[in-house]
């Protein structure tokens, strides 16, 4: 190969021959192991008997998972830092922290992916995808138990896509993990049980706003690419400082490039394909969606803005600004008018993103922060990434167990009561509304918190302003579920609801969520203290 | 100094009653059957603890009587620090046995009053409760912990009033009691925060030493402000109206509680305050004022009542009264106070069990024109109630002879005018007793139909007999050092107080008091109406009903209050209401606009997505403008 190659010298941009790059396995460990379960889930597919597939499929899920998750904290724990794979992959603190929330998170939704038991023995996902809804072929699939068993592969491709986006240190890289997650989430949305036509439509719509985002993205890496000559983010820094940030090439290449990240992170005017997808989609990928992607791409965009363009501060935090106000306020005021659950927490996903840019702008480090390190943008986003996460989660687990006639019931107006008839299920979902709205002793306090600060002490106290009031308005909303859910008379909507029971795969998610959510809230120190540790970009 | 050996267990004291009275709570119907033995084994225990403190004090030097004892830091905040610490010297000692000692009686006596009772079991849980929340707040070092006892026993008090819930006029009783203590509370809570912004600490010890550099004008309104936390809790005028009503608690609650501890605990924080006190001639003069007001308020609403209780609540303001007068007579008086506070603790208890006893063999009646010539149905009773009654009326050589006597004569050393008027209590006291006595025990019979008056059973007598004892003795027991004893913590002198003791004034108070008992026996010698007879009397009108203080409660602050109320709810429903569903319209409106962007075309949401992108261009390239 490499001989074959020699010929082409002089013609290649680069010198001499091509020399393999040298991998440290140990470090990328993580990566590879959730990269190996995924792939090791469809040899599965391809050999053994449908029968045991299922069980099979979690159990390599859940066991790459859990390997992943030791190595990433023995990873941490030992200190092993370092930019590696050619400069293409860093694995400094953020990538760990996120890709242990990933990794948590993935594990969690691998196991409320398997509940049978609210789907009377069958899976929550459509037996044959790709029969027309409603066809002979596919009630024939439902009779004979077929089974999509490759949601597992899926999953877990995505989840190694995400990991290696967060920790991407090139934007080539980069581009390539966000289309390994892209892909298979684009196929899991339509894969819903119930509502299928819903559910595809919500997979189309997503696979073509979300190619369009990957061309912005793509477009303005090819325009970076061209300013600074490298797509290393270090090249792009030290470009950056040589030529001066004024260049019109730079600007367009940072404005496109934040398109298709903000685009994934779910900023307004970049969100529409969220309230669609979101409901569509199967319950289980909405949660995981609303968190891993969220978790992934804020962190890749907090990469990109802060190690490869931190000169052009002054350019992108105005930006950011703008558009979190824009967010917050579509997203909290939209929500208001909901009627469905699953599309009130696309909403609600939308006004987090938005919270999640206030410290962004302020971009303060841990050597500006002016009052300890517990207020660095990168450390507060991160812990109210976790919180965000643990309350997003147990509230999708809990949406799946809301049943009329077997099938998810999301509207509003179902709900009425189901609190005062199912006062566990009622509790819980209280504690994660009250977390979303960020009220004290819940996570969600604590993250608002931290944001605010990093927000005020980086010097945007008005956008801190605007975002108290608009977590107010968006108080409104998530009261308004509790209200339904406990002071509302049942009406004709409600009529044969139940809250069905769920076997522990589900449970134990909702467990996580309620004890994180109130962990977070009460006894928030160690997880702060982690996270300001972890906040430090490789450079 | 620091706590060391038993010392460092005193947290027991309190502990042990609380986890007792949560245990009961919790543990629920399981512990019917025996958990009123093991609530009163509680305080049996603490009282054993105190016991054992007090007799380890004894054996000290008087400059090592003071042991402070810090369990815990609560918070700290800047410079300020909290700290859970109990102090444990002379005064506290002292309540510690009152509280625990007649604490226990009353929980042996109760096991036979309560017996057929079925919530039995909560109502020994709240008594330990309020045993618990009464020694946190005497045992306290600061004025923080204090107040966390102070609202405990007023919650204790709270439950224990509405116990018979069921009964409207316990359950408005219990409210009432709980309002008024608000206004006492807001005394107490900004008296603290005085102290906090003042000096910096509101522990005991560094108040005491710091509070000779307060202004005038801080230390006058710091002790009106405990004054008026006082008032609240020991029902003193102006606050004293729940007092009367709260008799609805079952009667050992009232001998409990509103006889014998809970309500000393204003008594009990003028004196802590000592040094405050010192500071502030003021404040100082009108506690005694309030004091001498309450102690004829009380016994006024005393010689008009039917109801056996209501007597002795108003006897109780009344004895409160002489105790408040005491306690703002500065340091010698307040030595007075405290020993006035003991022997009334024992006597009031004693007479309010005999009252509960009277109570229990005539089917709960408590009016006393229903009674009559019960000395001979229940001997017993009528003994220990006699021994009490003497005590009350300052009988030579009772303990309330050596208390009140005292006070009179510090009232009349510092002011004439205040020393007449206690002087006329005694005799009013004496007055309404008889009267009492006599309703009671003696004259005819007017029982109703099928009333049989019987003995109580052993477990209620014992008490009553334990407490009768030291009705009679407790004064003697306590002459000769309860003034050299307490000296340090109240900061006064020790003084010899002898055991025959006739100064003139002395002689004036048995004259007077002679003089009221002879007119309760002449004017109730005879028989005694069925029903109040109606009268003109302005005086007896007034003492009917309590000195109009419900109607002034009323007029004063009820009706202000309740057309402020409405004032702030009109406000509220126009002006804030307004502005709030004002803006929720105006959102409520905007997101029913906006939502119509999200059609479901993709190829609208594909627009947005390019217009976002110009957006985005602009920001930057204004942003290179600028």
């Amino acid at each position: 190969m490499l001989q074959t190659l020699a010929p082409l010298q002089g013609l290649l941009p680069f010198e001499g021959a091509i020399t393999p790059p040298k991998l440290d396995y140990t470090a990328l460990a993580p990566l590879i192991v959730v990269f190996v379960a995924a792939c090791l889930g469809v040899v599965v597919e391809g050999v053994l008997r449908r029968r045991i597939r299922d069980e099979a499929q979690l159990i390599v899920a859940g066991l790459g998972l859990i390997g992943a998750l030791v190595f990433t904290v023995q990873g941490w724990t030992t200190g092993k830092q370092g930019i590696h794979a050619m400069g293409s992959v860093a694995i400094d603190g953020p990538s760990y922290f996120v890709w242990g929330l990933l990794l948590v998170v993935g594990l969690l939704v691998v196991l409320m992916m398997s509940e049978r038991t609210l789907n009377g023995g069958a899976m929550g996902f459509a037996p044959m995808a790709a029969a027309v809804p409603g066809s002979p072929i596919e009630r024939r699939a439902i009779e004979l138990k077929v089974e999509h068993t490759e949601i597992y592969p899926l999953t877990m491709f995505a989840i190694f896509g995400m990991m290696l986006f967060a920790s991407s240190n090139d934007l080539i890289t980069m581009f390539v993990a966000l289309e390994v997650f892209s892909l298979p989430l684009y196929l899991l949305s339509g894969l819903a049980r119930r509502r299928r036509l819903l559910s595809q439509e919500a997979a189309l719509k997503y696979f073509l706003l979300g190619s369009l985002s990957s061309a912005f993205f793509l477009y303005g890496t090819a325009l970076l690419y061209g300013f600074a000559g490298g797509f290393e983010l270090r090249t792009i820094d030290a470009a950056v400082g040589a030529k001066g940030p004024s260049s019109l090439l730079l600007l367009a290449g940072l404005g496109l490039v934040a398109v298709g990240l903000l685009f994934k992170v779910g900023v307004v005017p970049f969100h529409s394909w969220t309230p669609d997808v979101y409901t569509g989609a199967p319950t289980p990928i909405t949660g995981f969606m609303a968190i891993a992607t969220k978790a992934a791409a804020v962190v890749a965009l907090l990469r990109i803005l802060y190690v490869g363009l931190g000169a052009m501060r002054w350019e992108w935090a105005p930006l950011l600004a703008a558009l979190s106000v824009l967010t917050m306020l579509v997203g909290s005021v939209i929500a208001l008018t909901q009627s469905d659950m699953k599309r009130l927490l696309a909403y609600s996903s939308i006004a987090h993103a938005g919270f999640l840019l206030v410290p962004m702008a302020a971009a303060v480090t841990v050597q500006t922060a002016t009052s300890g390190a517990l207020t660095s943008s990168v450390g507060s986003i991160l812990f109210y990434l976790s919180a965000y996460g643990f309350a997003t989660l147990g509230a999708f687990a809990l949406i799946t167990m809301v049943r009329k006639a077997g099938g998810e019931s999301t509207s509003l107006a179902s709900w009425a009561g189901v609190g005062r008839r199912h006062p566990v299920f009622g509790a819980c979902m209280v504690l994660f509304l009250l977390s979303f709205a960020g009220i004290p002793l819940t996570g969600g306090f604590m993250g608002k918190l931290m944001i605010f600060l990093a927000g005020w002490s980086g010097g945007y106290a008005w956008l801190v302003l605007v975002a108290v009031l608009m977590s107010l308005v968006a108080a409104f909303f998530y009261l308004k579920v509790v209200v339904v859910m406990f002071f509302r008379e049942p009406g004709e909507a409600a009529e044969g609801v139940t809250v069905e029971k769920a076997s522990w795969l589900t449970w134990v998610a909702v467990v996580v969520g309620v004890i994180g959510t109130l962990l977070l809230g009460l006894w928030s120190g160690p997880l702060a203290d982690l996270a300001a540790r972890m906040s430090v970009f490789l450079r | 100094m620091a706590a060391s050996g038993l010392f460092s267990l005193a947290w027991l004291m309190i502990a042990i009653p609380l986890v007792v009275a949560g245990f009961l709570l919790v543990a629920g119907r399981l512990t019917d059957a025996w958990g009123h033995l093991l609530a009163t084994l509680a305080v049996i225990a603490s009282f054993l603890i105190g016991l054992v403190l007090f007799i380890d004090l004894l054996g000290r030097d008087a400059s090592q009587r003071s042991v402070s004892n810090s369990l815990y830091e609560l918070f700290s905040v800047g410079r300020w620090k909290f700290d859970v610490a109990l102090q444990i010297d002379q005064l506290s000692i002292l309540f510690v046995l009152l509280i625990t000692g007649v604490g226990s009686l009353i929980h042996v006596y109760s096991i036979g009053y309560m017996a057929h009772d079925e919530r039995r079991r909560r109502f020994f849980a709240y008594l330990n409760l309020f045993i618990a929340a009464m020694l946190t707040l005497v045992l306290a070092d600061n004025y923080l912990l204090l107040f966390f006892g102070w609202e405990g026993v007023g919650l204790a008090s709270y439950l224990l009033i509405g116990f018979w819930q069921h009964r409207n006029s316990a359950a408005v009783a219990a409210k009432k009691a709980f309002v008024v203590n608000r206004v006492g509370d807001l005394g107490m809570t900004m008296g603290i925060f005085a102290l906090l912004a003042q000096l910096g600490t509101v522990n005991f010890t560094q108040v005491n030493e710091r509070a000779a550099g307060l202004s005038p004008f801080w230390a006058t309104l710091i002790g009106f402000l405990f004054l008026l936390g006082a008032c609240g809790k020991s029902a003193q005028v102006p606050l004293q109206s729940w007092l009367l009503d709260a008799m609805e608690g079952p009667t050992p609650v009232s001998a409990l509680i509103h006889a014998a501890t809970m309500v000393t605990a204003g008594v009990y924080l003028v004196v802590r305050s000592h040094a405050l006190y010192a500071q502030t001639e003021a404040a100082s003069l009108a506690v005694a004022i309030v004091g001498t007001v309450t102690l004829l308020v009380g016994a006024w609403i005393g010689t008009s009542k039917d109801d056996i209780k209501k007597v002795l609540a108003g006897s109780t303001m009344s004895q409160i009264g002489y105790m408040m007068l005491a306690a703002g007579l500065g340091p010698i008086g307040a030595a007075f106070a405290i020993f006035h506070l003991i022997t009334h603790g024992f006597f009031k208890a004693n007479m309010f069990l005999g009252a509960g006893s009277v109570m229990h063999g005539m089917d709960d009646d408590v009016d006393m024109r229903h009674y009559g010539a019960l000395a001979k149905a229940m001997p017993i009773t009528f003994i220990t109630f006699a021994m009490g009654y003497l005590a009350i009326i300052g009988f030579p050589f009772t303990s309330g002879f050596y208390s009140k006597d005292h006070i009179i004569e510090a009232a009349f050393e510092k002011n004439t005018v205040l020393g007449v008027l206690a002087l006329l209590g005694a005799g009013v006291t004496a007055y309404y007793m008889t009267r009492l006595m006599m309703m009671t025990y003696f004259s005819q019979k007017r029982w109703r139909q099928g009333v049989h008056p019987h003995e109580s059973p052993l477990v209620m007598t014992i008490p009553l007999m334990v407490l009768a004892v030291f009705s009679v003795i407790g004064g003697a027991l306590m002459l000769g050092w309860i003034t050299g004893w307490l000296a340090p913590a109240t900061g006064g002198e020790e003084e010899h107080l002898s055991l025959v003791h006739f100064s003139g004034i002395g002689l004036l108070t048995m004259a007077v008091v002679a003089v009221g008992v002879v007119i309760g026996w002449w004017l109730h010698r005879r028989d005694v109406p069925d029903t109040a007879p109606a009268t003109r009397n302005p005086l007896v009108i007034a003492g009917r009903r309590d000195l109009y203080g419900d109607a002034l409660n009323e007029a004063l602050l009820m009706r202000p209050g309740q057309h402020l109320v409405a004032g702030l709810d009109s406000f509220d429903r126009g002006v804030v209401d307004g502005a709030v569903m004002g803006s929720a319209g105006v959102f409520g409106g905007l997101s029913s606009a906006v939502r119509r962007l999200q059609n479901g075309f993709v190829r609208s949401y594909g627009l947005t997505m390019v217009v976002g992108v110009v957006l985005v261009g602009v920001v930057l390239i204004l942003g290179q403008l600028a």
